[in-house]
C-alpha cells in the first residue's frame, strides 16, 4: 500500500487524497509526503495510523519528512503509531495548543475515558462540548460494536483558530459499512450501504423497524443532522464509496431529510477500497446551534421518517 | 416503586450502552414485569446519547407500548436529556 500526504487535504478537497491511495500489496505500507508543506485534516492522520496497524512494523517505509510543518505529525503521534523514528524533536506545545493527538480506542472503558479527557484538551465551552462529545462517542461506539476490527478506532481532532472550527477524524480498518448493513438489508454496493446507514431507523443488526433493544439505527443520522443544521462538512468513506455532506446554505440548514441523497451532498464510487470506515466532520464553532434546539429539528424528521416507512408497508385495499 | 440513580454508574455523560443494557435487564424490565413503577433519576447528568437512552428504555416500550410510559418516569432531566428521551419514546411508539 502507498499513501502520499499532500500539501492540503481537508474535507472540501479530500477526494483527491482518497483517490491517490494505493491499496495494492497489503503486506507493505509506504508513506511519502509533500516536501514543502503538509496541512491535512485529522481524518488523514487517523486513516494512516489505522492502516499502519495492518502491516508488520518492519514492512512500513516512511520517508523522512522535510516539510516545515513536519513537527505537527510528531506532535499528533503519527510516527509513534507507525513504529517509525521520525528524527523530529518537538518542544512541548504551548498551552494555547488545542488538539487531541491520535488515540487508539478499543473498548467502551477506553471510550468513556477518552471522551472525559478530550474536552479539556480542546478548551471548549460546555455549549460547544456537547455536540462534539456526542458525535465522537457515537462514532467510536459504532466502531467498537460493529467494525470487528482488532485495532479498534483511531481518533484525532484539531482546533483551527482562523476558521474557529474543530475538525475531527475517526477511522477503522474493520469490515466496512456494506458488510454490517448487508447483514439485515439488501445493498447493491458501498454507496447504497452508506445511504442506508445514514437513514434513520436502519441498523445492520435487524431488519425490524425500530431496531433491536440495543441498536436503533439512529446514530449516523443524528450526526449527519447535527452537521447539516450547523452547516458543517461531514464525510464518510467506506469500501469504494464516499458520501460527503456539503456545507448547507444558511437558509436551508433546518430542512433535514431522512434520505441522505436529498441533502446537499457529493458522492463517489470506485475509489480505492478502504476496508473499514473513515469519518470526518468539521464543526464551525461560531455557527453551532444550541444543542437542544438542534435535537428538536431531528425529532420531527425522525418520527416522520419512521411513520412514512411504516405507512409504506400498510396493505392497500383491493378494489374489485 | 424503584428509583434508578444513573449518575453513580454512568458519570455526568450517559453514553455507555453496556451499562444501559445492564440497568434495562436487571432493574427496569424486572420491575415492570412485577407491576412496579420505575423512576430514572438523571440528577448530575449533563448529557446523554440517543444510543444510551434507546438501550435503556426501548425494549420496555416495545413490550408494553405506551403503557410503559405510564410506569416509567424521568427525574431531574435537563433540556437536552429531555429532548433525547422524547425522540426515543416517539420513534418507538411510531414503529410499534
Amino acid at each position: 500500500m502507498k499513501v502520499h500526504l499532500p500539501n492540503s487535504a481537508f474535507l472540501g478537497n479530500i477526494d483527491s487524497f482518497f483517490n491517490s491511495l494505493d491499496m495494492s500489496d497489503t503486506n507493505t505500507l509506504q508513506i511519502s509526503a509533500n516536501k514543502k508543506w503538509i496541512s491535512v485534516h485529522p481524518l488523514v492522520l487517523a486513516m494512516v495510523a489505522a492502516l499502519g496497524q495492518t502491516v508488520r512494523p518492519e514492512n512500513i517505509a516512511c520517508e523522512v519528512f522535510e516539510a516545515k510543518s513536519k513537527h505537527y505529525f510528531e506532535r499528533m503521534g503519527l510516527f509513534r503509531f507507525l513504529g517509525v523514528r521520525s528524527g523530529i524533536d518537538v518542544v512541548e506545545h504551548e498551552s494555547a495548543g488545542r488538539f487531541v493527538p491520535l488515540t487508539q480506542i478499543q473498548s467502551q472503558e477506553a471510550l468513556s475515558k477518552f471522551v472525559t479527557d478530550m474536552i479539556p484538551l480542546l478548551h471548549l465551552s460546555p455549549a460547544h462540548a456537547e455536540p462534539i462529545r456526542y458525535i465522537v462517542t457515537e462514532l467510536v461506539r459504532n466502531v467498537i460494536e460493529h467494525a470487528e476490527s482488532p485495532h479498534g478506532a483511531f481518533v484525532a481532532a484539531q482546533y483551527y483558530e482562523k476558521s474557529n472550527s474543530i475538525r475531527i477524524g475517526i477511522a477503522d480498518v474493520g469490515v466496512g459499512i456494506k458488510k454490517t448493513i448487508g447483514r439485515s438489508h439488501r445493498v447493491s454496493g458501498d454507496l447504497s450501504a452508506i445511504g442506508l446507514a445514514l437513514t434513520p431507523g436502519i441498523t445492520g443488526t435487524t431488519a425490524r423497524e425500530g431496531g433491536t433493544e440495543q441498536n436503533a439505527g439512529a446514530g449516523l443520522f443524528f450526526i449527519k443532522s447535527i452537521a447539516s443544521i450547523n452547516g458543517d462538512f461531514f464525510a464518510i468513506y467506506s469500501g469504494s464509496a464516499l458520501y460527503k455532506l456539503l456545507r448547507q446554505h444558511a437558509t436551508k440548514r433546518h430542512i433535514l431529510h431522512a434520505d441522505p441523497f436529498r441533502d446537499r451532498h457529493s458522492a463517489r464510487e470506485n475509489l480505492p477500497q478502504w476496508t473499514g470506515t473513515a469519518v470526518g466532520i468539521d464543526m464551525m464553532l461560531d455557527e453551532t446551534e444550541k444543542f437542544s434546539a438542534l435535537l428538536e429539528h431531528i425529532r420531527g424528521t425522525y418520527a416522520r421518517a419512521v411513520r412514512e416507512r411504516r405507512k409504506e408497508r400498510y396493505k392497500k385495499p383491493r378494489f374489485v | 416503586m424503584i428509583t434508578i440513580t444513573l449518575h453513580k454508574v454512568v458519570g455526568d455523560f450517559a453514553e455507555n450502552k453496556d451499562v444501559a443494557r445492564d440497568i434495562r435487564e436487571k432493574e427496569i424490565l424486572p420491575a415492570l414485569e412485577k407491576g412496579d413503577e420505575v423512576v430514572v433519576d438523571f440528577e448530575g447528568i449533563t448529557g446523554a446519547t440517543q444510543s444510551f437512552v434507546h438501550a435503556l428504555i426501548s425494549e420496555a416500550i416495545r413490550r408494553y407500548g405506551g403503557d410503559a410510559l405510564d410506569r416509567i418516569s424521568f427525574k431531574n432531566c435537563n433540556e437536552t436529556v429531555q429532548k433525547i428521551i422524547t425522540i426515543v419514546t416517539e420513534y418507538m411508539q411510531e414503529s410499534g
